[in-house]
């Protein structure tokens, strides 16, 4: 795979006798988007746990950029432009909307400890380069209006935005998304697409997603991983997936 | 001013700068230290040894009795920081433990269980008041920085913080040594101000006595901690009339106000120009506007 920006080789990963993950493949082409699918339990979300770090693999590799990145820590991997949103959104409820993509932005400002204690021209510079940064992503999801609201008092549909914009600040190459449209009416749905499209185009991303929307991982991805009980069942396009018959048993249900 | 009035003022200021670190680490980062007294004991022990020892000057016995505390932290902090929840509470516990355990039984330097009397005393009022200052200012700075940002994250949700490359336990880490830097520094402050110190000042009771003072001002708030500790510092002398009674009257005002304000004092408010200008016009009535 000569432009592939992620390629996971044979992962596994098992918690005592539960096989989560089993000979797991995927090469991810730079500027894709991609989709995995399969039942609740089916190992989803433990293989963006493996991708970003927080379980270390029983068996197989994980390459981002040709570089090995299995056995290395969380917070490298987002470093190196591995960035991902939580099936159960995770902010940080009691800082500002404002806060939690600031906070993401962080490796931008270069100033000390030290500075930390005592306002320095260049920690205050810095600091409104930040916010202005900040800003900017906050526009883009359209929540720049609740800047200083607690991110707890956002509303569902809200905070999703907020943790996309969060996950943005970081200026990802990847952006791991599971489950966004979880929850989500149609009309939300609709948007939501429209939404990923338009960041992906205007930054250059690579996405990986997860979800149970059929009209999303059909409406977005280019090629989809079929997985039930941590085993890869199919691959293809979504046309393929479609009118693969193994998968319409196991998933998208006889008849439909 | 009084020598009593001053000595209530001293003390109240050197619970200030040992619970500002706390407040820190407890209230900021989300690490529960219950052996805070162990990092005061280390400060105060190593100051009055420089002092008494070797002859040096105050500050370099303060400076030397943070750096140890400090230097403690990061040995202590790189097995158990990466403990979760309790586990560190617990850990840190059991250290402050040890040390005064290790005070107590290394009687030929420290004196053991009956202390090190006529320490020289130096610290006065001024001192206190404007490393207090400084101090308040200091962290209340570090909280509204990046760093302090990054490690709120990290009490708000460490995995979330790690998948935006915060190295959380490097976050720890620093909030860990700079709260035993301002507890070693208190403990010198103390030592260098009593005159006289033993390892049963260093027990559990302070360690208590000080968390107590984080939660009643506001686990969110600098300023709120800051505020408590001259409060509760001051409370059992205000409540001297009650005799006997005065340290459950203590137990019952801190009681009352976990009832009736569970976040604290402040909650997660900070006492600045700014909120106070803000509380004045909220509180101020809207005049009629003449037209």
């Amino acid at each position: 795979m000569e432009n592939a920006i992620l390629n996971i080789t044979n992962l596994s990963k098992y918690f005592g006798g539960v096989k989560a993950v089993d000979d797991f493949s995927l090469s991810l082409t730079e500027g894709s988007i991609q989709a995995i699918i399969g039942p609740n339990g089916a190992g989803k979300t433990t293989i963006f746990n493996l991708i970003t770090g927080l379980y270390k693999p029983t068996t197989g590799e994980i390459f981002f950029h040709n570089h090995k990145i299995d056995s290395i820590d969380t917070f490298r991997i987002a470093e190196m432009g591995i960035a991902r949103t939580f099936q159960n959104i995770r902010l940080f409820p009691e800082l500002s909307v404002l806060d939690n993509v600031r906070t993401a932005c962080h490796s931008k400002a270069n100033y000390s400890i030290l500075e930390g204690l005592i306002p320095t021209r260049r920690r205050i510079q810095q600091e409104k380069q930040l916010t202005e940064y900040a800003m900017g992503l906050l526009r883009l999801v359209k929540l720049d209006n609740r800047a200083d609201d607690y991110a707890s008092n956002l509303s569902y549909g809200h905070r999703r935005r907020l943790e996309i914009a969060r996950a943005m600040a970081i200026e990802p190459q990847l952006l791991l998304l599971d489950e966004p449209a979880a929850g989500m009416n149609p009309d939300e749905t609709q948007k939501l697409m429209e939404f990923i499209a338009e960041i992906r185009e205007k930054f250059n991303l690579t996405i990986l997603l997860i979800e149970h929307h059929m009209e999303v991982v059909m409406g977005l991805a280019y090629y989809i991983t079929v997985i039930d009980f941590g085993k890869t069942i199919a691959n293809g396009t979504p046309d393929e997936i479609q009118s693969n018959p193994v998968v319409i048993a196991a998933y998208l249900g006889v008849g439909e | 001013m009084s020598t009593y009035l001053q000595g209530i003022l001293i003390l109240a200021g050197i619970n200030l700068i040992a619970v500002l670190g706390l407040s820190l680490l407890t209230g900021f980062t989300g690490s529960f230290c219950f052996g805070q007294a162990g990092f005061l004991a280390v400060g105060a022990y190593v100051s009055t040894l420089i002092t008494m020892k070797f002859n040096m000057p105050f500050p370099i016995s303060l400076v030397t009795g943070m750096m140890a505390a400090g230097l403690i932290s990061i040995l202590l902090g790189y097995p158990t920081l990466k403990l979760k929840g309790d586990y560190f509470a617990i850990a840190t516990l059991g250290f402050s433990e040890a040390i005064r355990l290790v005070i107590e039984n290394l009687d030929k330097i420290t004196g053991g269980a009956r202390g090190i009397p006529s320490i020289p005393t130096r610290t006065t009022l001024p001192l206190v008041i404007l490393i207090a200052f400084i101090a308040t200012v200091c962290i209340r700075f570090y909280v509204i920085s990046k760093h302090g940002r990054n490690s709120i994250a990290v009490r708000e949700d460490e995995t979330a913080a790690q998948s935006i490359g915060i190295n959380t336990f490097r976050y720890k880490q620093i909030s860990f040594f700079i709260n035993c830097l301002l507890a070693g520094l208190a403990g010198g402050l103390l030592a260098h101000y009593v005159g006289f110190i033993q390892p049963a000042m260093f027990g559990i009771i302070k360690s208590t006595e000080l968390i107590v003072m984080v939660i009643f001002g506001g686990m969110h708030s600098v300023t709120g901690a800051a505020l408590a500790a001259v409060i509760l510092t001051a409370l059992p002398e205000i409540l001297r009339a009650a005799a006997a009674w005065r340290l459950v009257a203590y137990g019952a005002v801190v009681v009352f106000i976990m009832v009736v304000r569970p976040e604290g004092l402040l909650g997660s408010w900070e006492l600045s120009w700014t909120s106070l200008r803000i509380l004045w016009a909220s509180l101020k009535p809207s005049l009629p506007q003449k037209r």
